[in-house]
């Protein structure tokens, strides 16, 4: 395919505009014909980032399965935000049945439809960070060993945010929760913890492994028609800031997943069967106070006394991202290094 | 047609008969022989068009049956003691969510200690989530089960646990009479879903309901059961039309006419008791049994109705609830409550201690001359009980009980210290 190169004079959240592309790349949510898959009218709080995300990735695994395709829900914020009784917002079939069973419901849904013969029916399953990296652990894993047909979509906020803001297995090293609080000795989540999904899942050597943010929309849903064009077990991980949660504002969260990016915070990249295929290259690297700053859950970090140890240490964690990832084309840790030359995803989009 | 073989493997004949499309295992003593079964029979193309999941926990064997149950395939699992505590959140959803899954409990005592044998602590722990509970006393009583309790179950929406007895049935060698294909297919038309997971029609399942309809919707599970009591007896009635043979039902009477003394028992233990009672009655006493069936629900009217001349009702129970005592017992006596009947709680076989005739029949002689506690533990060996506790009294440290036991029991591996 022959790659246009776009220039877009933008700032601010370098948003792109559906009109400079061409119509198979525009984002699904530009197409009045979208399944609209969670409507309008949920009980999301403003700036949520997991609703964005969800919106963009359902509809997308929509237009690729021509809207044949059931999900599966694990409790959690999304859960509860898009069904309070009597309503919901789904517009597709959809089941939520506990918090930690997600992906073997997402398993027994997929057999049934191969039992039918409706192999033009495909399931998605949907979590949190809490119910996939912690509670759903098990069922995950086994859902994975097994390659079952499902793609399994992991909206990681770094917390369990529906019940009031408690560190989970996704939460990093230093964040304030409920359950770490910035007090005592370490205040904050401590260091030297936590599971890395996006590895582990390429650990079980499944097809296809992706992560994605809510900066790059386009890119996330991308990432999810790639994923709904392969068969077997298949997972994204979306990084999706909690506006409540990290004590941020609620017009920051796609900033906040793009300072994420371009600190090397979350890497964004796509692997199959346990190899990496492809990163986003950062485009603009920032340091991480850029990130950080924005977000009450790091404030005792700052002030009057900063504690300039553990922002480097969770520099020095965001350094090995890049270093581990190839994230920039020139190695550079102090963050001062210019814009290198960008690898592009397929949609040619900047 | 007449076989002679395991328990278990009546047991996946019958499900295999039943037209299973989704069926998920995860091993655990006694019941994996019937999963094992299953899944050969898959794999081998023998069970056609059903889809056979070796799952990472019993969590997820339940979990893959509500996915599939949802979707709309006939779903099917097996599991006992631990295994059915794992997925304790899983029974409660099916029953909630209202999905007709069939699954055989294999009765196993509940661990700690740990223990394999039989006894019935693990589908009573369950006997509230709202699964409709059926306890077969035969390996042939198993088999027709489990074909009625996909018809109950769909019929209802409500899922059904099929409970037999651990070792004792499972993996005991008896003559079965196997249906054949065509009477299942007569019997068991294909599954209809109330609701079901379809893109062409999309709905939303396990929504979250607030206070203002929580106590109607259990309330509705509660009238599910309630429909039972009139279905089931039904089904068995159809049953008996097209196989031949009573099977199922609520309750099973034995030479209750003029029976004084009736002995009350849910699965295998039945057939020790009816030996017992038969041998009493040749000695003239007026005794007769009872056998339920369907424990849940639980067939209050019918109980009634078949002790209504009785004096005194002996509840044989595998199974008790740990500071209070009997489970079915206080069932029981709360279905003949108004009624001036003696009920007495016999606990016995826990953890797969085997109950004899004779002990069942100096147990009963005490009922009949009313010198019977209201709670009796069967064959309680009271010297090791009241040597621990005089232990524990005289020593903080008094170490793990079982490890105690042992070495007052004297085996030999406790010598080695």
């Amino acid at each position: 395919m022959e790659q246009t190169v776009i220039k877009f004079y933008q700032t601010g959240t370098f948003t792109v505009g559906n009109r400079l592309l061409a119509p198979e790349q525009r984002s699904v949510q530009a197409n009045t014909q979208r399944n609209n898959s969670l409507n309008s009218g949920h009980r999301a709080c403003q700036g949520c980032g997991e609703a964005l995300g969800a919106r963009y990735a359902i509809d997308a695994a929509m237009e690729a399965t021509n809207g044949q395709l059931i999900a599966a829900n694990a409790t959690g914020c999304l859960e509860v935000f898009s069904t309070p009784y009597p309503e919901t917002s789904w517009q597709m079939p959809w089941i939520h049945s506990l918090f930690g069973n997600t992906a073997a419901v997402a398993t027994g849904i997929a057999a049934a439809m191969r039992v039918k013969g409706r192999d033009d029916v495909r399931v998605v399953a949907q979590g949190g960070d809490g119910g996939t990296t912690d509670i759903g652990f098990g069922c995950l894993s086994g859902m994975f060993e097994r390659n079952d047909d499902v793609l399994y979509i992991c909206y990681d906020n770094e917390g369990y945010m529906n019940t009031g803001v408690q560190r989970s297995s996704a939460t990093p090293p230093a964040a304030r929760t409920a359950t770490t609080m910035p007090v005592g000795p370490h205040p904050g989540n401590v260091f030297g913890q936590g599971k890395n999904l996006p590895l582990i899942a390429m650990a079980h050597e499944i097809p296809y492994v992706a992560t994605a943010t809510v900066a790059d929309l386009r890119d996330l849903e991308h990432k999810v028609k790639t994923a709904m064009s392969m068969r077997g077990a298949r997972y994204i991980h979306i990084f999706v800031p909690c506006p409540l949660g990290w004590g941020a504002a609620a017009h920051d969260t796609i900033k906040l997943a793009r300072l994420a990016t371009e600190s090397g915070v979350f890497p964004v990249f796509e692997a199959e069967r346990g190899e990496v295929t492809r990163v986003s290259k950062i485009r603009r690297r920032v340091p991480i106070d850029d990130y950080l700053r924005l977000q009450k859950r790091f404030a005792h970090l700052f002030g009057a006394n900063p504690d300039t140890k553990t922002i480097a240490r969770l520099q020095a964690m965001a350094d090995r991202n890049i270093r581990r990832f190839g994230l920039l084309d020139q190695q550079d840790s102090n963050g001062d290094a210019p814009a290198p030359a960008r690898e592009t995803t397929n949609l040619g989009s900047v | 047609m007449l076989k002679q073989c395991e328990g278990s493997h009546a047991v996946a004949q019958a499900v295999a008969l039943s037209r299973p499309e989704v069926i998920c295992a995860y091993p655990i003593s006694p019941q994996t022989h019937i999963v094992e079964g299953l899944g050969e029979m898959v794999k081998s193309g023998a069970l056609e068009r059903c889809e056979f999941i070796n799952v990472e926990s019993e969590f997820a064997a339940l979990s893959v049956a509500i996915g599939a149950s949802a979707a709309g395939a006939r779903a099917y699992t097996a599991t006992a003691s631990q295994g059915l505590l794992f997925m304790a959140e899983a029974v409660y959803n099916a029953s909630g969510l209202g999905l007709p899954i069939v699954m055989t409990v294999a009765n196993r005592a509940i661990g700690a200690p740990i223990n394999i044998w039989n006894d019935h602590t693990d589908s009573m722990s369950m006997r509230d989530a709202g699964w409709i509970q059926i306890f077969a006393e035969t390996n042939q009583e198993a088999l027709d089960l489990h074909i009625q309790a996909f018809r109950i179950a769909e019929e209802l929406s409500l899922p059904v646990m099929v409970c037999m007895d651990g070792f004792i049935l499972t993996h005991a060698y008896e003559r079965v009479d196997m249906p054949d294909q065509a009477q299942v297919d007569r019997y068991l038309p294909t599954y209809e879903p109330r609701q079901v997971l379809d893109p062409s029609d999309p709905v939303t399942i396990g929504a979250m309901v607030g206070p203002e309809a929580f106590a109607e919707v259990r309330y509705l599970a509660h009238a599910k059961q309630m429909q039972a009591l009139d279905l089931m007896p039904q089904i068995a009635e159809e049953f008996k039309h097209e196989f031949g043979r009573d099977s199922g039902g609520l309750v099973k009477p034995y030479r209750l006419d003029d029976a004084e003394t009736v002995v009350i028992a849910l699965g295998s233990v039945l057939g020790t008791i009816k030996d017992t009672v038969d041998d009493m009655r040749e000695q003239g006493e007026k005794i007769g049994v009872l056998g339920i069936t369907s424990f849940r629900p639980f067939p209050i009217k019918a109980i009634r109705d078949a002790l209504e001349h009785v004096k005194r009702i002996v509840v044989v129970e595998k199974c008790f609830a740990v500071g209070i005592g009997g489970i079915v017992t206080r069932d029981v006596r709360s279905a003949v409550q108004s009624r001036p009947q003696h009920v007495y709680a016999v606990i016995a076989g826990l953890g797969g201690r085997a109950i004899t005739k004779a002990s069942l029949h100096k147990m009963l002689l005490e009922a009949i001359a009313d010198k019977l506690e209201l709670m009796t533990f069967l064959d309680l060996d009271w010297g090791i009980v009241n040597r621990v506790l005089e232990r524990e009294k005289k020593q903080r440290r008094s170490g793990p009980i079982a490890e105690g036991i042992l070495r007052d029991i004297g085996t030999v591996a406790s010598r080695i210290s």
